[in-house]
């Protein structure tokens, strides 16, 4: 058992402890949540401590055997894409415990089971190796998210967990049988080792076997992200959601579905995604600026964040479809700059529906006279989600424009625009919250920051410019592992079997 | 054939679950009134140590594997796995009966003596070797279970079911009869190798013949798991049957019924696949197809399981489609696995109901969460794994099926079978939203708290259902080898 395996299953032993605390001890609860995911995130700094930063390929790696015929494994490691996944989701587990601290009054106990459970699903979504075991914990993390918006949610959460619920696992049903005939094709689930076989050409494709195994896995994946035209589910969601569960969703696991496309379907399936990739970047783009602009018009805080959220993972998509190394570094790192910055909103508007019990921007008005504090917090997030420079997401917006824009400029005309109307609706918003006459009501529900939630905001505002100014901290690795995606994502173009010499010389050079 | 070759203490062994059953069910009847009346708990006491100790049996007669009576018999590794399928669901139906029977004030022995027989007629079935054997097992299994359907004669309802059951069960034995009567014609035997081997010889009978058979009694098996187009008889009658005979209905026979389908339609009509294998596609694609889209529509709660037992009859069906090895010990797997979800969720739905049967709705699972938060937690494993979320035996089962299918190169069934899945989970997840999302329903309010037996019902097929979801290797491994038929 090494670090990583410690950090995915004391969430899991934790969850189940959750479960014996005696339904009385609401306090008992929450406090044994924070203690348990203070503890998971300090272990989970180890990782990239001890990354050696130096390899290639996956680290921390426990591969054990576990259901004989047909040999599934426990393997799990982690490279440098999932490694930084798994430390988000531990990053924002405490601070989502925090927000709830209060806000949850009734089932105590069993929110923050789910959360724990959820972050169990989380973390092993992220390093599972072996595909069946990847289903696994992508199916495990739907569960706990779906009592977290149904139980403890707004007024239509059922109607949005259920469609969360069914979005999903229909995505998913298609790549579990994706799975299979990889599998029956294979002989194995473990995934580095039919990237191996494909490699070694001992695992070929034919081109239409391949597109339907890439759609397979791609839809299930673009629901989760979700890409234009199929993100209908997450406004609802994250409307809905209580705003841990608003967190967790936009913040790690939207993730879930830009690392499945990252990491799965351009290394397993390279032409088709070649292919498909014009074809996804218009998806991308119509997202991008659908997105904003839809966000422009919203009267609903909530509703305005998880739709600039469709905006922003369509800048991911776009990223990882330009097949460049900017481009993909770009995105991987405005994924993590999204849940980062994208939390911190929804962490605040969740502060701001605390104190007044209201989502709509109409009832807002002058809050910065009455709670200044709060104010600039929200304006420093405000600022990094439409990308300031010295601020996250400038870093992460830039790179993925600039790769996108070496395959191909038209596109990031385009995208820009996204970045533009960026600026428009989230500054419309902070002036029409913050700014303008202080309402009666608002004067007398908003009081400032208190001691809890600034311990709750500080490390994320801290990330941001920590992740703005210094990215060099954090890029390294996952340069490492994208390039090998890359590299990957060449090696059957067109089809190992008909891959002409040249081109491989050419690389060499 | 001198006697003492027919009957030799071997065949006895392999026999003993069936006479521990027989000889207890019979002794049952007869301690009635000898007992005083009112005093089930006794006889609920005897039948479940009869059915360990013919739990015991099935093991002991497994160290003598082998056919017995000259044929007429075979204990493999498949008839055990059956064996001690069937006696499991037979132990898991009487924990929640004891509970369910004091409420309705209908505590007598014949309903224990009845659930002995039948189980005693699967035991049959499942190790039957030639037709007319299989055919006996299923007359005894049968019979008993249309008098367990219509056990409360108080009620309108179990009437009908038991009414229904009956006729139609009688009219699918006797198609299932004209098919063996037929096989007999054409090949002279009705032991299951000789028939293959006639089917497979040189001079083989017309093909038509043998087709015609093998369609009257796929109509009588279908008949029997409530596979389409076989299954309009299902809601009714398992709406109308007390709820632990409905869980028992459609744990036990079910499975049995399968094991001698897959026993019959692997072994002797393996070689006219290519005829069947057709027949079974469509009925596997009807059956997912309408039970789920049925269950969607459905307010009541064993109506809405008996549609859900119609789908996940049809995804059995695409593990026989699949006719292969590996099709044949998925289809185990997954009936073991579905046992124990199906058997659990009907012990909550019979503890909820209440006296008279009264909350049967899925409105009246509101708020279970709340008041008896573990009764809803075992709920929940039995929807998820009924939904197929993995670390759940319902979800290992449907990889196995599925994967059998592509590897026989069945892709069409696979997607539109867990597409089917997808639609499945929204029914189910009605259940928890109602359980979890909702306030308390007047059921949930007035629900006992569980009694030691019915918490033995619960829990134990809970943890059935993650032992299976975590470790599936066991039980796997076993039903792989006995996979390998007599043939």
């Amino acid at each position: 058992m090494n670090l990583l395996g410690v950090v995915l299953f004391l969430p899991l032993i934790g969850f189940l402890i959750a479960l014996m605390i005696p339904r009385s001890s609401e306090h008992g609860s929450r406090i044994w949540a924070l203690v348990i995911s203070l503890v998971i995130f300090v272990i989970s700094i180890g990782l990239p401590l001890s990354f050696d930063r130096g390899a290639t390929g996956e680290q921390f790696t426990i591969d054990v055997p576990w259901i004989a015929s047909p040999t599934i494994h426990f393997y799990i490691a982690a490279d440098g894409v999932s490694m930084w996944l798994v430390l988000l989701s531990t990053f924002l587990t405490p601070i989502c415990v925090l927000i709830s601290w209060n806000y949850i009054k009734h089932r105590v106990k069993e929110f923050f089971a789910f959360l724990l459970l959820l972050e169990f699903g989380l973390v092993g979504v992220f390093i599972a190796q072996d595909l069946f075991l990847f289903y696994v914990f992508w199916e495990v993390s739907l569960i706990p998210m779906y009592f977290l918006v149904g139980i403890w949610g707004h007024d239509r959460r059922i109607y949005a967990a259920v469609k969360f619920f069914l979005y999903t696992f229909a995505g998913s049903v298609l790549m579990l049988a994706a799975i299979i005939y990889l599998y029956n094709r294979a002989g194995t689930f473990s995934y580095p080792a039919i990237l191996q076989m494909l490699a070694n050409g001992r695992l070929t494709f034919a081109p239409t076997e391949q597109m339907f195994l890439f759609l397979a896995f791609f839809v299930s994946f673009a629901i989760k992200v979700p890409l234009f035209p199929l993100h209908t589910w997450l406004p609802d969601a994250h409307v809905e959601a209580p705003s841990a569960g608003s967190v967790m969703l936009a913040s790690v696991m939207l993730k879930m579905g830009t690392f499945g496309i990252l990491h799965y379907c351009l290394p397993l399936f390279p032409s088709a995604s070649r292919t498909c990739a014009p074809w996804i970047v218009v998806l991308a783009i119509i997202g991008i600026v659908y997105g904003a602009l839809v966000s422009l018009v919203q009267p609903n805080m909530k509703k305005l964040v998880a739709y600039s959220s469709v905006s922003h993972l369509g800048f991911v998509v776009l990223g990882i479809f330009s097949f460049t190394q900017l481009g993909l570094d770009g995105a991987v790192y405005q994924m993590l700059n999204h849940g980062i910055s994208t939390g911190a909103l929804f962490v605040l508007v969740g502060l701001l529906y605390e104190r007044k019990h209201s989502l709509a921007i109409a009832d807002y008005g002058g809050v910065a006279t009455v709670a200044p504090w709060l104010s600039t917090v929200f304006l420093i997030t405000t600022l990094a989600s439409i990308g300031l420079p010295t601020l996250n997401n400038f870093i992460g917006e830039f790179m993925v424009l600039q790769g996108t824009a070496i395959a191909n400029f038209t596109w990031t005309i385009f995208a820009s625009l996204g970045v533009i109307l960026s600026a428009c609706y989230m500054l419309w918003l902070y002036q029409r919250v913050f700014y303008g006459e202080v309402k009666e009501d608002v004067r007398r529900h908003i009081p400032d920051l208190n001691f809890r939630e600034w311990a709750l905001i500080v490390p994320l505002i801290a990330m941001m410019v920590w992740m703005g100014v210094y990215p060099q901290s954090f890029l390294p690795p996952v340069s490492k592992a994208t390039a090998r995606v890359l590299d990957q994502a060449q090696v059957n173009v067109p089809f190992r079997v008909e891959l002409p010499r040249k081109v491989e010389v050419a690389r060499a050079r | 054939m001198p006697v003492n070759s027919f009957f030799n203490s071997g065949d006895m062994i392999r026999f003993l679950p069936e006479i521990i059953l027989t000889v207890m069910g019979t002794a049952l009847m007869v301690l009635d009134p000898l007992l005083h009346r009112r005093s089930s708990s006794v006889f609920g006491t005897l039948s479940l140590l009869t059915l360990v100790a013919a739990l015991f049996g099935s093991v002991l007669a497994y160290g003598q594997a082998g056919p017995a009576f000259g044929g007429l018999m075979i204990v493999d590794g498949f008839a055990t796995f059956f064996r001690v399928l069937v006696i499991v669901v037979g132990i898991l139906t009487i924990l929640p009966s004891y509970g369910f029977l004091s409420r309705q004030d209908a505590e007598t022995s014949e309903y224990h003596a009845l659930l002995l027989f039948s189980i005693a007629g699967q035991c049959v079935m499942v190790s039957a070797n030639e037709l007319i054997m299989i055919f006996i097992g299923l007359e005894i299994s049968s019979i008993a279970s249309y008098i367990l359907a219509g056990y409360l004669r108080d009620d309108k309802r179990a009437n009908e079911a038991a009414l229904k059951y009956f006729l139609l069960g009688s009219f699918a034995t006797g198609f299932f009869l004209y098919g063996v009567a037929l096989i007999y014609g054409a090949t002279g035997s009705v032991n299951l190798a000789m028939v293959r081997a006639a089917v497979t010889s040189v001079n083989a009978p017309s093909p038509v013949f043998i087709g015609v058979a093998a369609a009257l009694m796929f109509v009588g098996l279908a008949f029997k798991v409530s596979a389409s187009p076989f299954q309009i008889w299902a809601p009714d009658v398992y709406q109308g049957a007390p709820t632990p005979v409905t869980g028992f209905l459609s744990a036990g026979p079910k499975a049995a019924a399968f094991a001698i389908f897959l026993r019959i339609f692997m072994t002797a009509l393996e070689p006219l696949g290519n005829s069947w294998v057709p027949l079974v596609w469509i009925s596997a694609l009807l059956s997912m197809t309408i039970g789920n889209f049925a269950a969607l529509l459905q307010s009541n709660v064993k109506r809405l399981l008996a549609y859900s037992s119609i789908a996940h009859a049809g995804y059995v069906m695409v593990a026989l489609t699949a006719r292969s090895e590996i099709g044949t010990a998925a289809a185990m797997f997954y009936l073991a696995a579905y046992a124990f979800m199906n058997i659990g969720a009907f012990a909550v739905v019979s503890h909820l109901s209440g006296k008279g049967e009264r909350y049967q709705r899925v409105d009246d699972f509101a708020g279970l969460a709340q008041k008896q938060p573990v009764t809803a937690a075992m709920l929940t494993i039995f929807l998820l794994s009924l939904i197929g979320v993995p670390l759940t035996g319902g979800f290992f089962g449907k990889f196995y099926i599925f994967k059998a299918a592509l590897e026989s190169h069945l892709v069409w069934l696979t997607v539109l079978g867990l597409l089917n899945s997808a639609v499945a989970a929204y029914y189910y997840l009605r259940i928890l939203v109602m359980m979890y999302m909702q306030e308390p329903s007047e059921a949930a309010t007035n629900a006992e708290p569980l009694s030691p037996g019915l918490s033995a019902a619960l829990i134990l097929p809970a943890l059935g259902t993650l032992f299976l979801g975590i470790f599936p290797s066991w039980v796997l491994d076993f039903a792989g080898k006995s996979s390998n038929l007599v043939k």
